[in-house]
């Protein structure tokens, strides 16, 4: 099967530091990968760079055998690839379904209407069904800016869920979340992105989700990919060990 | 959802407002007249402020309207209010479309100081242009409407009055459709996080350049008004205080609601004028401390009024931060 995404020898330096060392890696449709690796590993640099807002210094990003390197972030979105934020990136004045409305009408940027309007029933409706996919309805018409973290952080993924893409990348999705919490999040977020089949890479520093969501682990250290593969044998390897994970696992 | 007014009820407030003028003193005519004009314009900086962007050279839009009016109709006579109306807006519209797309790469402080120093190479350009009256300007004839001339003071006035009320109404009509259309909430949205923006796949430029169009098509309508209430032009249409007062009432308004900018500008006027009328040599003062007085107490302008009141009704929020998660869990 064609990999949904395909990056070849991508390089990325600041200065002296490396974010990126050549990584090549090539992503299957429907897998959910987790990138693990301590803070300047270059997991949020690889994540930048394939939802176009680093360029990579030298190297290839394709997807579903288009290339996409050297796009903007807009072009990207419209190509098939969403994302969410660390720190949620939200429009806070806005209530929950006026985010998703913001997001459903990136759909189709080109023709906004002057005059329809913005809560116009069919896009009212899909915003709530896609808040009830993550169980968050009752907060429909609550400003942001009302919300905890945890909703905040569910909104987020929603928001990058409207356009179905082919993949989606969650950057951190149970940071900020209560350790009672986290798993109910995650099922939460697994189960409202399974109706669109879409491929997951997310960024996780929590091992017990990374081993209970993820089935396929890439492990960064300075830039590179220190080991590739099943959580169970990624997370046991002495070297991830040794400069990912510290020996208390 | 969001209620507002229907549209044929603004209709229906828009006409009740012009043959309101009929039963008005007449000094009041003139001022009212001011205060619609300076609406429109104010409205336009309303529209953008929506996106996250002030303009502080409105002034530029506004004389060129002022302007484009004036030399059309010595040129080619029209003299008819509701031609010279459209003419200004257009005007104000094309140079909107040349500049808008240019500046809309720019934001906060590099966005507002740009508008100005645009708006003042305009002031400076008119100063030294010999060939439209450099510093003392222009005088233009006195309008008419739909052929018919008035020679009588009143019927002057109100004729201007009028056909300024109306278009400025209109003109807060389509405001007001446009912030509860899509690109207006969307407009919001930009204003919040131009970055989430692009991730959306939607360009925040774009959205910046529509409203700053339609702010120049208002400011130049708004510059063929003072001409025609002035009957003379000159290049202080352009200088940066001009566009500060226009700026002055969009700070009083908020950027909420369309019918604060109404009510600003019409707060303003009456101000300035009864400031000026009892204390001469301290208006400006008075001015000062009555915006100072708006920014203290209703810091998002006087459309908070209302809006924060409709907000409030939407439903009852969680108690606590945690509450409103506990809630989502369930």
């Amino acid at each position: 099967m064609n990999p949904v995404l395909s990056v070849r020898g991508l390089d990325k330096r600041f200065g002296a530091v490396v974010a990126a060392d050549a990584l090549s890696i090539d992503i299957a449709p429907g897998q959910k990968v987790s990138l693990i690796g301590a803070n300047g590993a270059g997991k949020t640099t690889f994540v930048n760079m394939v939802t176009g807002y680093l360029k990579p210094d030298s190297g290839s990003i394709v997807l579903d055998g288009m290339d996409i390197g050297g796009q903007s972030p807009r072009n990207v979105a419209r190509l098939g690839i969403s994302r969410s934020f660390q720190i949620p990136q939200l429009f806070i004045e806005l209530t929950a379904a006026e985010n998703l409305a913001v997001a459903l009408s990136g759909m189709r940027a080109h023709a906004l209407s002057f005059h329809a309007p913005a809560e116009a029933q069919g896009r009212h409706d899909k915003a709530i069904e896609l808040l009830e996919r993550f169980g968050l309805a009752a907060h429909a018409d609550r400003p942001i800016s009302e919300l905890a973290g945890g909703v905040r952080k569910l909104v987020d993924i929603a928001m990058a869920l409207v356009r179905r893409p082919k993949l989606l990348l969650l950057d951190e999705p149970t940071s900020g979340v209560s350790a009672e919490e986290k798993f109910a999040t995650m099922d939460r977020v697994i189960h409202a992105v399974a109706p669109d089949a879409a491929t997951i890479v997310f960024v996780e520093h929590d091992m017990e989700i990374v081993s209970r969501y993820a089935d396929r682990v890439l492990a960064f250290y300075q830039g590179r990919i220190l080991a590739d593969g099943n959580p169970d044998i990624v997370l046991k390897d002495p070297e991830v060990r040794r400069y990912v994970t510290g020996s208390a696992r | 959802m969001k209620q507002g007014l229907h549209p044929v009820v603004m209709v229906l407030l828009v006409a009740a407002a012009t043959l309101f003028g009929r039963v008005l003193p007449t000094w009041t005519l003139s001022l009212a007249t001011v205060a619609a004009s300076n609406a429109l314009i104010a409205l336009g900086i309303v529209v953008l402020a929506r996106t996250g962007n002030v303009s502080f050279g409105q002034g530029l839009f506004y004389a060129a309207g002022g302007y484009g009016v004036a030399l059309i109709a010595n040129a080619w006579g029209i003299t008819d209010a509701v031609a010279q109306m459209l003419i200004g807006a257009v005007c104000g519209g094309l140079l909107g479309l040349v500049i808008g797309p240019l500046i809309a790469r720019y934001s906060g402080i590099f966005f507002g100081m740009l508008t100005l120093a645009l708006s003042m190479v305009l002031y400076g350009a008119l100063v030294k242009s010999s060939a439209l009256g450099g510093s003392d300007g222009f005088n233009v004839g006195r309008p008419s409407l739909f052929g018919m001339v008035f020679t009588d003071p009143r019927e002057a006035d109100f004729m201007l009055y009028a056909v300024s009320v109306v278009t400025t109404g209109l003109a807060g009509i389509a405001a007001t459709l446009l912030f509860r259309s899509e690109l207006g909430l969307v407009s919001l949205a930009v204003r919040e996080n131009n970055l989430r923006i692009e991730y959306l796949g939607i360009s925040a430029n774009r959205i910046v350049t529509i409203n700053f169009v339609v702010a120049a098509v208002f400011a130049g309508a708004s510059g063929a008004f003072a001409l025609m209430a002035q009957r003379h032009i000159d290049p202080q249409f352009a200088y940066w205080t001009t566009s500060g007062e226009f700026v002055f009432v969009a700070v009083l308004a908020g950027y909420q609601s369309v019918a604060a900018v109404f009510v600003s500008s019409l707060a303003l006027e009456l101000v300035r004028s009864f400031s000026n009328l009892y204390l001469p040599n301290t208006w400006q003062l008075v001015l000062g401390v009555f915006l100072l007085g708006v920014i203290l107490f209703l810091p998002r302008g006087i459309g908070s009024l209302w809006i924060r009141g409709r907000r409030a009704r939407i439903g009852p929020v969680a108690a606590t931060p945690v509450a409103a998660e506990e809630e989502a869990a369930l």
